[in-house]
């Protein structure tokens, strides 16, 4: 009897090598098509024509010069929380706890704004709320990595966790520092005195901006020239290889989230110190899970983030134009950001992967 | 003051779709895939199945629903809808093997801005002229209690005051522990979360287990959300008031130790501590309140640590939680 074999249509190959060229092809033939999509649904959903809807979310990122340094200013807090979370992520450390560590740095900022005003002078607060907030930022890092190094601790989940904690606790000093009782909310802090409100450097946009360029240069430096970026590499790539080697991986761990953690605690900082001069529960407004994304996006490449953050800002800023205009929900913005999302974490796979179909098709029946 | 037998069934209520929540991530995670996106997937089948009602009621004559199709049609909206975001999670990185923590970060995004956006703008889109989303008809349906369930005392109200969603739960929770432990199926997709290339050597098609309980597990989580909008919620959507129950549902997961059957009883254990805020004394300090409600998250970080203090080999997550498994790759 002869035995049928079934052979597969195609057959999928690993990529020894391929040039960045032809990488960032892929990725910007992804990130188009992903725009068509967008387009079309918000087509859809306005029945407007395409060529305006984007002419609406250019208007909404940078229409005016206000509108565009706002941008720049989210791009920059963005860009600082994906510097954060990169150590961790090349060592394999999955910190989603951005959003924690971040609100615990704005906690200590608001804790020493509030509590040390007129007691103190202003210039001490703010060297205090420096130190404090990115302090309170890394000690919030360093405990899952406590539990990870010492116990093995699946750090997603603790990270996970630790954000809820800390959402609470900020939840907690809301309602002790609320102003007027019972209003819920702290409001501007020390709106008339402005102690303990970050200096404005230009215009009160430039210190985010400017503190975003320095962590970004920084974060490269440190990854790529130093031993402790070149002992994350080597952890992230095989623990194993790290250990025979002579590397303390727990030590690595630890260093690692206490760096990741405290520059959480300065985007926190400037967050509440710089921009809002007030904290609230969703002052980092899940950008320490869009700052995994950010990350990784760029894979783990400092530079490249500068442009990941760029885009994902650029279209969140630009669907909320487009929500206002044709009075949709402002959610609109999640939406066309979790498409572009969808379509550049699937076309990596081109980039890794290339798909060799069979050449013989159809003679099979000959 | 404090009666239990008035905080059991609101202990209940809350803890019914952080049961089906976490049942879905458990038997998702069994195949080693680490579903993060479970929060967003929740939203949709929430709102796919308030979608699904919404035009029915507005198809219908006021006051003449049919019983069976208010709920078939809002249940076949969900279970698509978040089939739907299954099969994205599955081909994102089953098939193109992406990262699975950004994958699901990303469908909670989209999912939560899905379920936000139609839930805000579904009766501006459909040019219906009503004021809010309010399926107080359909959710009449699905919040109707056991006929017995009021002149029984408070057996009646403890065992028997809930919709049909809520049984329907416990019972899909005891069918996946069953399946998990004693069939040769749950046998092959533990071996699969365990060690893919293991059971893919044993002769195990590891693609189409890891397809099919995450897809599975995408649906099962949806009707959590089903059951939120439509029986806790009375048919109310109201933008972000699911909130963080999806991300304590995947809490839930590590609190019975990847067993559903645990489930049953920890998820009214987690719905009892979702509100014992609401009883705890506070006095004049509501800013207490605000402590209390962080208990769930440290009991399951406290129980996270143990679990991995103590290292014992039955306790532990599926050990490839969270890899994507290739073939050609070693």
């Amino acid at each position: 009897m002869e035995q049928k074999i079934k052979e597969p249509r195609f057959h999928i190959v690993k990529r020894s090598d391929i040039c960045s060229r032809e990488a960032w092809t892929i990725r910007i033939i992804a990130i188009l098509a992903a725009l068509a999509l967008c387009a079309l649904i918000t087509m859809v959903c306005t029945g407007d024509n395409p060529i305006s809807i984007f002419a609406t979310i250019f208007k909404g990122a940078f229409g005016t010069q206000r509108k565009t340094w706002i941008t720049l200013q989210y791009v920059a807090i963005l860009l600082i929380i994906s510097l954060a979370l990169t150590p961790a992520f090349k060592m394999q450390f999955w910190n989603v706890g951005g959003e924690g560590q971040v609100l615990m740095g704005g906690l200590a900022a608001a804790a020493c704004m509030i509590t040390l005003a007129d007691k103190l002078p202003g210039a001490v607060i703010i060297i205090l709320m420096i130190a404090s907030s990115i302090l309170a930022g890394a000690v919030w890092g360093v405990i899952p990595a406590l539990f990870k190094a010492l116990w093995n601790t699946n750090e997603t989940l603790s990270t996970l966790m630790m954000n809820y904690i800390a959402t609470q606790l900020v939840a907690y000093f809301t309602i002790v520092w609320e102003v007027p009782k019972g209003s819920g909310k702290i409001g501007i802090i020390n709106q008339n005195s402005n102690i303990g409100w970050l200096p404005n450097i230009g215009n009160k946009y430039l210190l985010s901006i400017i503190t975003a360029v320095v962590v970004t240069i920084g974060m490269f430096i440190y990854l790529k020239f130093t031993k402790h970026g070149y002992e994350i590499e080597v952890v992230g790539e095989s623990q194993n290889t790290a250990r025979y080697v002579g590397i303390s991986v727990e030590k690595v761990i630890i260093r690692t989230m206490l760096l990741s953690g405290a520059i959480c605690g300065l985007a926190g900082l400037l967050l509440v110190g710089g921009i809002n001069h007030t904290i609230t529960t969703t002052i980092s407004d899940g950008q320490g899970f869009t700052g995994v994304m950010v990350s990784w996006l760029a894979k783990f490449n400092p530079v490249a983030m500068i442009f990941t953050s760029l885009l994902i800002i650029f279209m969140d800023r630009g669907a909320s134009e487009i929500s206002t205009a044709f009075e949709l929900n402002q959610s609109f913005a999640d939406i066309l950001t979790g498409i572009i999302l969808f379509f550049i974490i699937g076309c990596e796979f081109f980039i890794r992967y290339k798909i060799i179909v069979r050449k013989d098709l159809g003679k099979e029946n000959a | 003051m404090f009666s239990l037998v008035a905080f059991i069934p609101r202990a209940v209520q809350q803890g019914v779709p952080l049961l089906l929540g976490s049942t879905g991530e458990t038997i998702t995670e069994k195949s080693g895939n680490l579903n993060l996106g479970i929060p967003g997937v929740m939203y949709v089948g929430a709102i796919s199945g308030v979608i699904g009602s919404f035009f029915y009621e507005q198809a219908a004559a006021p006051g003449e629903l049919n019983g069976f199709l208010a709920i078939f049609i809002p249940l076949i909206c969900a279970l698509i809808g978040s089939l739907l975001m299954g099969l994205l999670y599955c081909f994102l990185t089953v098939s193109l093997r992406a990262n699975q923590n950004v994958t699901g970060l990303a469908m909670t995004t989209f999912g939560i801005g899905f379920g936000n956006f139609f839930g805000g703008s579904l009766i501006k889109l459909a040019g219906a002229d009503v004021p809010s989303i309010s399926l107080s008809a359909t959710s009449q349906y699905f919040s109707r209690t056991l006929p017995f369930a009021a002149n029984t005392g408070w057996v009646g109200k403890v065992f028997f005051s809930y919709g049909f969603l809520a049984y329907v739960a416990i019972i899909i929770a005891l069918i996946c522990a069953y399946v998990l432990k004693k069939t040769r199926v749950g046998l092959h997709l533990r071996a699969v979360g365990e060690d893919p290339a293991a059971a893919d050597a044993a002769g195990i098609n590891v693609k189409k287990y890891k397809y099919v309980s995450t897809c599975l597990g995408c649906m099962i989580a949806g009707l959590g959300g089903l059951y939120y909008v439509m029986d806790y919620a009375c048919g109310v959507w109201s933008n972000d008031a699911f909130g963080d129950r999806g991300w304590l549902a995947i809490a839930l997961v590590i609190f019975t130790i990847w067993k559903p059957d645990v489930g049953v009883l920890s998820s009214i254990l987690f719905g009892g501590l979702y509100i014992l805020y609401l009883y705890l004394p506070s006095g004049t300090h509501t800013e207490y309140k605000e402590l209390y409600k962080m208990i769930p998250y440290i009991v399951t970080l406290v129980v996270l640590v143990f679990t991995s203090m103590r290292n014992k080999k039955e306790d532990q997550p599926p050990k490839s939680l969270g890899t994507n498994y290739f073939r050609e790759e070693r």
